[in-house]
């Protein structure tokens, strides 16, 4: 167990009391830990930038992506790169929790489940987040497209949100089988296809520059998936970390 | 070892003569269709595979629900024979699907809402067993299950909705067709076939669901045999 477990614990005993006080310190905790011994180490986050940027080199090579291609092809590029480098974060950032027993001592703290469900998820989100914008422009850069659009953002913010609140559930799961390594991508792309199809059609409206009311139909379908899984992926969290 | 409850066994045969009349209703009584030809026939079956493999996967994410509220393993072994079962009859809607699309739309696969749905839904219960798969422990095995099930049954509608946003080929054979759709008329005769389809099917799933449930129950009973003996 570390330190930030031990923080974890006390943060949240220090908050009781106040219980939506003592909530929202317990997910800060579980998100400071996360962030802060990434901070320390980087391998999660090296590990899916240099992944994504060699997911877009075999597009590259895959689809020859020249200037007639590159318009239509741009927004399913992207998903793919963040939908990959995304299950590697996610299988990453779950079992390490689970080789240095960290889960157990989270599963000790005296907070809601929920909380550490939510912590896992806004690092998650952190971690996806850092590797699009970082994405972003290199892509911007090499085939000469304007990705930082308010819109392209805001689709691309929606859909990680929806990608890492059922990718978080499953890597919970996916971690504790057997074939932990392989299981999570199998587990999370046939449930998450929704988002990447939405996502995909909304960020290529938003790059082709289409009406906003042909664009709104996809959003609204990425927002609605967004809050019916997360509240979803709420009520069931308990199930999947019991022991 | 129980013996087959006798209304099982009766069950089992009566399951087997109503497929019968049904392939002779569908590939005999029923009148060749004028446009598709003797292909169309395919399509009785189609249908009755559909609507029970579907009422299946309904089913399962009843139980898992269920599962998740009360924790009996009761619930579990319902939610896996429901599933097994709709899995491989989903899969037979498939491929006559396939069949009838060769000659009717000149392929054997095209990407349209129904289709693409039928394919994820595949790929979600295969992954469920692949997860069954990987846990030893009973109990977690079927939360485990039962959440991915719940997540499935909650994702499989909503794609079909989202791919939906593009235009459909599907012909819709009960409920109101798009203009841009072609929609099937049937003659009095194709109706018994098609609702004696129904029926076949609905007894036949529910006769193996039965058989399957009773499989998990004996499995249950080995494990804790074998667990005796090694203790």
């Amino acid at each position: 167990m570390t330190d930030n477990v031990k923080r974890a614990v006390k943060t949240s005993e220090a908050g009781r009391g106040q219980k939506t006080g003592n909530f929202f310190k317990a997910v800060s905790a579980v998100v400071w830990k996360d962030l802060q011994a990434e901070f320390r180490s980087r391998e999660l986050f090296s590990a899916m930038l240099v992944f994504s940027l060699l997911i877009i080199l075999i597009f590259n090579f895959a689809l020859e992506l020249d200037i007639k291609t590159r318009q239509s092809v741009t927004a399913g590029v992207l998903w793919a790169t963040f939908a990959f480098a995304g299950t590697l974060g996610l299988n990453r950032s779950m079992a390490i929790e689970k080789d240095r027993g960290c889960l157990d001592g989270l599963l000790l703290a005296p907070v809601d489940r929920s909380a550490i469900y939510f912590g896992k998820v806004l690092s998650n989100l952190a971690f996806m987040l850092i590797v699009e914008i970082i994405v972003l422009p290199v892509y911007s850069v090499l085939y000469n497209i304007n990705l930082f659009q308010p819109g392209l953002l805001f689709v691309i913010l929606l859909g990680s949100i929806g990608y890492v609140g059922v990718g978080t559930l499953l890597s919970t799961m996916s971690v504790q089988t057997r074939t932990r390594d392989i299981l999570l991508p199998i587990l999370l792309f046939p449930v998450v296809i929704p988002v990447l199809l939405a996502a995909v059609k909304a960020s290529g409206g938003f790059l082709a520059g289409a009406e906003l009311s042909d664009i709104l139909l996809p959003i609204n379908l990425l927002i609605a998936y967004d809050i019916i899984f997360i509240a979803v992926a709420f009520m069931v969290f308990d199930n999947v970390v019991e022991e | 070892m129980q013996d087959k409850p006798v209304t099982l066994k009766i069950l089992d045969i009566v399951s087997v003569i109503l497929l019968g009349v049904s392939t002779y209703l569908a590939l005999v009584f029923a009148p060749t269709e004028l446009v598709m030809g003797d292909v169309q026939r395919v399509f009785y079956f189609h249908i009755g595979t559909a609507w029970t493999a579907l009422l299946g996967f309904i089913l399962a994410a009843v139980f898992s629900v269920i599962y998740l509220i009360k924790k009996e393993l009761k619930w579990d072994r319902l939610q896996v024979a429901a599933i097994e079962v709709s899995l491989v009859f989903f899969f037979i809607t498939i491929v006559l699907g396939s069949i009838w699309a060769r000659p009717a739309w000149n392929t054997w696969w095209t990407w349209d809402p129904r289709l693409t749905t039928a394919a994820v839904t595949e790929l979600i219960y295969i992954a469920y067993f692949m997860l069954r798969q990987g846990i030893d422990d009973p109990d977690r095995r079927a939360r485990f299950g039962a959440v991915y099930a719940l997540v499935g049954g909650i994702s499989a509608p909503i794609t079909f909705f989202a791919i939906r946003l593009f235009r459909s080929i599907h012909p819709v054979v009960i409920g109101s067709a798009n203009a841009n759709q072609e929609k099937m008329n049937m003659t009095s005769d194709m109706r018994v076939a098609f609702f004696f389809a129904l029926f076949a099917f609905t007894v036949i799933f529910i006769d193996l669901f039965w058989n399957r449930i009773r499989l998990g129950d004996l499995q249950e009973k080995v494990e804790q045999l074998k667990l005796k003996v090694t203790i």
